[in-house]
């Protein structure tokens, strides 16, 4: 049960987004995220969408599976589509009960699900395309020239980092002390609310005596490897923007361009 | 030969709960350029705390430790004697740093800012010497125990270390891991000519040694050949040790009055004595 767990749910394709060196894409996706909040009207969503598929097909992620990320978030979209559809004052088009339905609520609603809509799908493009160990080092060069003000880009890529492998090793860790009480008669399945939480405990406790130890191994094992921090450490793969990285950055700059003037 | 590692009249003293604990008593080791050094001993007889000094991970409270001529009690030294006597430890799951073998095997070397070629041919190289290179792009949490410690092992090589401590790298490890992991430090040592200081309590792990150091209670009660200790059946098992069990074997068979040569180490041996039997 706890292994289908899947961070950051990346979907290797090989495709030449896969291939884009990760800054390009972070820089890429957080340029859609504001360009998306530059739209104003349908017009601008057009571009949007189509540069969405665009960047989908190269990807060769399919559709299905794009959706199918979408759907936790059905609840909220729905909630918000419907405060946007209730609460906004203007001309009124029919009641339920108390409530006032009006044009621009509707108008609203639309454009604001269309807008949380793409926002997931176009940042989900961001994770499928790049595996965590990539996005880890993007986010490290994306950051390394804020150190200077203080902030710790090599220490933050690090935590991420091991946090990633320890995920797997603790998932199974959990599932055999999970194992190990049951055996001995915990029940983790029935009751109220508060007597499952109760049940965690023999859980909980047990996982986090280990995971302190774990850390403590850890972090001889890694001083014994030299590991001082991030100063005059060097990388096996470094990271290289090449012509598709250029590309990549002239389409999302035109698009951005095309939603400025839309807004003007 | 000029020493690799030189332990000198070391004594380590820690407090646990206001009570002082002497996990070494004057000890005194030298280990020379290209040797095979097992020590046993019981869980707490202090050989782990031992090791821990010859990597700095642990400063003598008396006496000093020098790894090639060089004082672990100097700070300056610290990364260089690292980078010289590398260390595997027992839990393989808690030593892996990376998600991806190669990237794993890579984070020595890079730590010693070793330009990104170079990191990759030792990468490579390390890979091959620990016969794990088809496995580079592999997650290290789906590979097998033994599997795993081999790549701890290929991470320690990168860094070209002249000496590599083991602490008891096969405890948590089945047979087969075990095996895999024994054969690849026999290999270092042979065909790398890497020194080697192997911890273990597995006596069958200790036969193949240049030279075998029986540890307990933080002092050094036994050292020789593997042939010299093993001998000692009745001293090792008042110690509370087991001895190979075709030694065991050999030596309850001379106490029957059959003549054999009290020294049998290995089943071949035994088979070779056993058949000139008349």
């Amino acid at each position: 049960m706890l292994k289908d767990i899947t961070i950051g749910q990346h979907y290797p394709t090989g495709s030449a987004i896969h291939k884009l060196d990760p800054r390009t894409k972070i820089l890429v996706t957080f340029a859609l995220i504001v360009g998306l909040f530059l739209v104003k009207n349908f017009i601008g969503y057009i571009f949007v969408v189509s540069f969405i598929i665009m960047a989908t097909i190269i990807s060769k992620i399919p559709f299905k599976y794009m959706i199918k990320g979408l759907k936790p978030l059905y609840i909220l979209i729905t909630i918000t589509f419907f405060i946007n559809v209730f609460m906004t004052s203007g001309e009124s088009l029919f009641h339920i009960g108390p409530l006032n339905v009006t044009r621009e609520g509707l108008y609203q609603a639309v454009f604001m699900a269309i807008r949380l809509i793409l926002l997931v799908v176009g940042t989900s493009l961001l994770t499928l395309t790049t595996s965590p160990i990539m996005l880890t080092d993007g986010i490290e060069h994306l950051l390394n020239p804020f150190k200077r003000i203080g902030i710790p880009a090599h220490e933050l890529a690090m935590m991420m980092t091991i946090a990633l492998r320890f995920i797997p090793t603790l998932l199974e860790e959990t599932d055999k002390i999970m194992k190990a009480q049951i055996a001995r008669g915990a029940d983790f399945e029935s009751g109220n609310i508060i007597n499952r939480a109760k049940s965690l405990v023999p859980l909980l406790v047990p996982l986090f005596i280990s995971a302190f130890r774990r850390a403590d191994d850890l972090a001889m094992a890694m001083e014994a490897r030299c590991y001082r921090g991030g100063d005059n450490r060097t990388r096996m793969k470094e990271l290289r923007m090449v012509k598709q990285d250029i590309v990549g950055f002239a389409v999302a700059g035109t698009l951005i361009a095309v939603l400025v003037f839309l807004r003007l | 030969m000029k020493s690799m590692i030189e332990v000198e009249n070391v004594t380590f003293q820690y407090k646990n709960n206001e009570e002082e604990i002497k996990a070494l008593k004057d000890i005194s080791i030298k280990v020379k350029k290209g040797e095979f050094v097992v020590i046993i001993g019981h869980n707490g007889s202090g050989k782990s705390t031992l090791a821990k000094h010859i990597n700095a991970l642990l400063l003598p409270t008396e006496g000093k430790v020098m790894v090639k001529d060089m004082d672990t009690k100097d700070e300056s030294n610290m990364w260089d004697i690292r980078q010289t006597a590398g260390m595997v430890f027992q839990n393989p799951d808690n030593q892996i740093v990376a998600t991806i073998v190669e990237e794993d095997v890579a984070f020595g070397p890079e730590n010693l800012g070793v330009t990104p070629e170079e990191i990759r041919k030792r990468v490579d190289e390390a890979l091959n010497i620990v016969d794990m290179i088809e496995y580079r792009e592999k997650a290290p949490h789906l590979l097998s125990g033994g599997q795993k410690q081999r790549i701890a092992i290929a991470g320690v090589i990168a860094m070209r270390p002249d000496c590599i401590i083991f602490d008891e790298p096969t405890a948590m490890l089945d047979p087969v891991g075990r095996n895999e992991v024994i054969n690849t430090i026999k290999k270092l040592n042979k065909e790398e000519n890497i020194t080697i200081i192997h911890i273990t309590h597995f006596m069958e792990e200790a036969v193949n040694a240049d030279r075998v150091i029986v540890m307990e209670d933080g002092k050094i009660v036994l050292e020789g050949t593997p042939r010299e200790v093993f001998t000692q059946v009745e001293k090792l098992k008042i110690l509370g040790l087991d001895v190979p069990q075709v030694t065991d074997l050999a030596h309850e068979l001379v106490k029957e009055g059959i003549s054999l040569p009290a020294d049998i180490l290995t089943v071949d041996e035994m088979v070779m004595e056993l058949c000139r039997l008349k």
